[in-house]
């Protein structure tokens, strides 16, 4: 019995030692930024009169069909969020008797979440820090989907060969020298489009402007690690939906712990030498353990 | 019967393929994992431990006395782990362009599932050239002339290799069941603060070896009745106590960590997830607790046995299911299908399981132990 | 009526006007309600001021017009025979020279085909052919005879020396209502039978005559037509479907829908969509050109829905109440909210769980139970 508590003993230690090594050996992951050339978009809530020209832009230039079985009474195009048929819509954000709309769209994390979760890349970071997806190397495993903090990335449940549905700031357009389709669209300039760093500044000295009226707050500038699409609201940002104030990236912990386990695979090689080391020892000792079968 | 439920399952999964995800299963957008992931392949693979606990204890602790008990837990792990690779592919959505997966220049090295993929799959492959040897001395003498002098001729050689074979088979598990929990870490404040924790690796693999032990011990009581042997109680009772210290170790290390986190504070909150919690810690201390009682049957050995599977179970599913929290106004439940599916595969891995003891030498006592 | 003209009596509008004693004031009159209805995209329409759009269609030489009778009904004749007020026929017979109709000449028998030849003699390659109707093309044609010929051999003998064909209605566009279902007479066209012609198709049951009219007149002025769109149709009146400028558009946008005939929803005049109207899918000018100078003088405007006379494939083939697909409608007050209610939990599913996860751990206990007398601890202290 002795045997039983000390092997256990044994297995624990070693285990723990491991982990420890490795998780206690690594620095902190290195902070990402936006790159140079990063363009986003910024989102003044105080200017969105909710009139969905964005929305039916964007299903027009991104040919996505109309859904009709959310809201819409299988009439309207009337989706009940973000969603197979849908990469760009206006919520309307209810709070204290208040309400605001909000658009939401994919948030072009600086630190993405699902290009870290992506198994063979197929949504990666592209040109201008656009978050990607690329058909030929998605399997369909949705770990995008587990990984994304604002539910952004959606899959086309309804299909039987189904692709991942979210915006990817009209990259086509932008090659051909447009606009994003919502930022064409619409009609106040709620959304507009540019270099991020030139929309961090417009949006401080919106917020400058008129302090009384926006929350001291650009969300985007370093949420999550930062994110190149940006908004300035008059509204707490949670009211809009925006469950996440911290300001560390989402892929950080697993990261750090993986990263530091697997740091030049030494630690496997180890591990995988010691255990053909201990067993061969074993065998040679002859023992119970007479045939390794 | 399980061969019944086994087909209602390939006629399921012919179904699953005609209309596609969104209408055979309960999945969607705010809960894109559901129970073939969190059962078939987490929960799945933390069953199919058997041969990767009874391995370390064997081979690198030395116990040779449990040397009987090894190809059955290993033929157990080998189809589980078949059985959580066919359960992705039915639920990922363009299984056909899995195969790029050979790409191996194509690899987001940032990425857990990557490592939990290829290692499962690499996994997979080992345990069943472990197996090999089990199946090739029944060839020897019996089949065809070919297979017969095939099997003559790869025997030894794959004797004198499995050594290095079997360390790999040691490897894997402990990468690919650490990084299982890790997956959930990238759900990052999407995950619940009782289970979010950096340890989810080391947790994960604590109690996958416990939940391996404790199949083993399951396992090796229904066989003795199912083939009419004499149950290997005096080896079972010391892997029992192995399993609970395990579980005791977990359950310990984790309330720390929770504890130095400072977040006792959730231990107290009466919602979903404080109940879930308590639920599954009582659980792995119940279950521990009766696998160290002195005065013990086969009987109150498997209960507590069976115990451990199902906690480290509902851990498994509290992580993946329960304590990940997509936007408000998201719910799952897995769908009949997802369900039917799922028991239809545990079914035929059952089915295949009594097929393949009957006619190769796994379990020993019957004939051909030696080979 | 003018409509017997001899063939070489082409003056300008304006002499015409004036030996027939039209009113400048009618005249004027006519020249805006045109210009209603090709406010773009039509040249002799394209002014500033009413003024100016007279001055020049004053100037326009009247065209010759040869008008073909194939299978029809006559509405498309009718349509232009009963505006509101009874001057204006006249006067649209003054800005034309009809110089073949078989329904409003007063020649008949070989009278009337001596004037027909005469017209095509007189105006070779310079006439506009208009015909109404569909062609029969099943049978080698039997199905309609004028004049002792074939109706596609007429049509064809007459669309030689002609400059231009307008084929006014449905029938003459596609087949209209004739080539429904099993299409007994085997209808066509005119652009199935004549090839070498540029056709202005203007479908319809019947067209809006100022359409007509625009057309022939722009013709006469400079022998170009207005553009078209893929189906031959001027994209001045055909380039939007009904639905787009439909009065009753803003009871679709607040969901507000008429669901029977004569429930109150229908007497308030809210949207039509779910009697069956066509609006959304049929590309004609009605909403904002009504008929016969009346307002409201169209189907949507009476209270029925739209019928999608001049679209293939939905006038006389969907039926009448069926709905149409609706091409990016967005509905009002339907925001999500920012955490949608999204679809529940199966009962059924839950009850299925229950089922298995229950015999499942029953049975594992249960058989627990069969083990309880096996305490052997043969090898339990033999390793130490």
């Amino acid at each position: 019995m002795s045997t039983d508590r000390r092997t256990l003993l044994k297995g624990l230690c070693a285990a723990a030692t491991c982990t420890v090594a490795g998780v206690s050996a690594v620095e902190a992951r290195e902070k990402k930024v936006a790159p140079a050339d990063a363009v986003g978009l910024l989102y003044d809530a105080t200017k969105c009169i909710g009139c969905k020209a964005c929305v039916a832009k964007c299903k027009e230039v991104n040919k996505l069909q109309a859904d009709v079985d959310g809201y819409g009474d299988g009439l309207y195009d009337a989706p009940e969020g973000l969603n197979e048929y849908t990469k760009n819509v206006i919520q309307l954000a209810k709070y204290n008797g208040e309400t605001s709309y909000v658009k939401k769209q994919c948030m072009h994390c600086v630190d993405p979440a699902c290009t870290s979760a992506c198994m063979m890349g197929a949504l990666h970071k592209g040109k201008f820090g656009i978050v990607e997806w690329e058909a030929n190397k998605c399997i369909g495993c949705r770990y995008c989907q587990v990984a994304c903090p604002f539910g952004v990335p959606k899959f086309q449940w309804s299909k039987l060969s189904p692709r991942l549905v979210k915006c990817e700031l009209c990259k086509d357009r932008l090659a051909e020298g447009k606009l994003p389709g919502c930022v064409e669209a619409c009609p106040r300039q709620a959304v507009i489009y540019g270099k991020r760093e030139e929309l961090l500044q417009e949006a401080h000295r919106r917020i400058a402007t008129k302090p009384d009226l926006y929350v001291n707050k650009v969300y985007g500038e370093k949420e999550l690690g930062g994110t190149q699409v940006l908004y300035i609201s008059h509204v707490p940002f949670e009211n809009l939906g925006f469950r996440f104030q911290q300001e560390e990236a989402v892929p950080n912990l697993q990261q750090t712990v993986q990263h530091g386990i697997y740091k030049g695979f030494a630690a496997p090689l180890a591990l995988y030498g010691i255990l053909g080391a201990v067993m061969f020892r074993n065998r040679k000792k002859g023992d119970a353990n007479d045939d390794v079968r | 019967m399980l061969v019944f439920l086994a087909a209602v399952a390939v006629a399921l999964i012919a179904w699953r393929f005609t209309v596609g995800l969104g209408r055979s299963t309960a999945l969607s957008d705010g809960y894109p994992w559901g129970i073939w992931i969190a059962f078939d392949v987490v929960t799945g693979t933390a069953f199919a431990c058997g041969g990767y606990a009874m391995a370390f204890l064997v081979y690198i602790f030395n116990k040779g006395k449990y040397h009987p008990l090894v190809r059955p837990a290993v033929l157990t792990s080998a189809l589980g782990y078949s059985i959580a690779g066919l359960s992705v592919m039915i639920d990922v959505g363009r299984p056909w362009a899995a195969w790029r997966l050979a790409k191996v220049w194509t690899w987001n090295l940032n990425s857990v599932l990557l490592e939990v993929a290829v290692c499962i799959m690499a996994y997979t492959v080992v345990l069943w050239i472990e197996l090999a040897p089990a199946f090739l001395a029944k060839f020897k003498t019996t089949g065809p002339a070919k297979v017969q002098s095939f099997a003559r001729a790869t025997l030894p050689f794959l004797e004198k290799a499995l050594i290095w074979i079997i360390a790999l088979g040691m490897l894997l598990p402990t990468m690919h069941q650490s990084s299982l929990g890790a997956l959930m870490l990238l759900a990052g404040p999407r995950l619940h603060g009782l289970w979010n924790t950096a340890w989810l690796p080391l947790f994960n693999l604590v109690t996958c070896v416990a939940m391996g032990f404790a199949i083993v011990v399951a396992e090796s009581a229904f066989s003795s009745v199912a083939f009419g042997r004499k149950p290997e109680f005096g080896l079972l009772k010391p892997i029992g106590r192995v399993a609970a210290w395990l579980t005791l170790a977990f359950v310990v290390f984790r309330f720390a960590d929770l504890a130095f986190k400072g977040r006792v504070g959730l231990f107290g909150t009466f919602d979903l997830y404080g109940i879930m919690f308590w639920i599954e810690a009582a659980l792995f201390v119940l279950a521990s607790f009766m696998l160290l009682r002195r005065k013990q049957s086969l009987g109150s050995l498997l209960r507590g046995a069976m115990l451990v599977a199902i906690a480290g179970g509902l851990y498994r599913f509290d992580t993946f299911l329960v304590a990940f929290q997509p936007e408000r106004g998201w719910h799952y439940f897995p769908s009949v299908t997802e369900q039917l599916i799922t028991l239809g595969l545990v079914a035929g891995e059952l089915a295949v399981y009594g097929a393949v003891v009957k006619y190769f030498p796994i379990l020993s006592g019957t004939e051909g132990e030696r080979a | 009526m003018a409509a017997t003209n001899s063939p070489a009596d082409h003056c300008t509008i304006a002499q015409q006007l004036e030996s027939s004693g039209v009113s400048r004031r009618d005249f004027v009159t006519f020249c805006g309600k045109l210009m209603v209805a090709a406010p773009f995209g039509l040249g002799i329409t394209n002014y500033l001021s009413v003024d100016a759009v007279a001055a020049e269609i004053a100037g326009i030489r009247r065209p010759s017009v040869i008008w073909l009778h194939m299978q029809e009904c006559t509405g498309c004749t009718e349509t232009l025979l009963r505006p509101a007020t009874p001057d204006l026929a006249t006067l649209l017979f003054d800005v034309i020279s009809l110089d073949y109709h078989e329904t409003v000449m007063a020649a008949s028998g070989a009278d009337a085909e001596a004037a027909l030849a005469d017209a095509m003699k007189a105006n070779k390659g310079k006439y506009v052919l208009v015909v109404e109707g569909s062609i029969p093309m099943k049978d080698n044609g039997i199905y309609l005879k004028v004049a002792n010929k074939w109706g596609a051999d007429r049509l064809r003998e007459v669309a030689k020396d002609a400059a231009a064909i307008v084929a006014i209605g449905s029938c003459a566009s596609w087949g209209g209502v004739q080539s429904s279902g099993i299409n007994p007479t085997g209808s066509v066209g005119v652009d199935s039978i004549i090839k070498d012609k540029p056709i202005i198709n203007l479908p319809g049951c019947p067209p809006n005559p100022y359409v007509t009219l625009g057309v022939v007149l722009q013709y006469a002025k400079n022998g170009t037509v207005p553009e078209l769109d893929a189906l031959k149709r001027p994209k001045f009146a055909y380039d939007r479907v009904i639905h787009d400028q439909c009065p009753r558009r803003a009871h679709f946008d607040a969901g507000r829908f008429a669901t029977q005939f004569g429930d109150d929803a229908h007497r308030e005049g809210y949207c039509l969509y779910k009697l069956g109207c066509k609006g959304p899918v049929t590309h004609a000018p009605c909403s904002t050109r009504h008929f016969n100078d009346v307002v409201d003088a169209w189907p949507i405007g009476i209270g029925a829905p739209c019928f999608g006379c001049t679209e293939k494939g939905v006038g006389y083939t969907i039926a009448l109440f069926d709905t149409v697909p609706i091409e990016r409608p967005f509905g009002p007050d339907t925001y999500p909210g920012v955490y949608a209610e999204r679809k529940g939990v199966s009962p059924a599913a839950t009850a299925v769980a229950g089922v298995v996860g229950g015999a499942i751990v029953g049975a594992g206990y249960l058989a627990s139970k069969k083990f309880d007398n096996v305490t052997g601890g043969d090898s339990d202290t033999k390793e130490e």
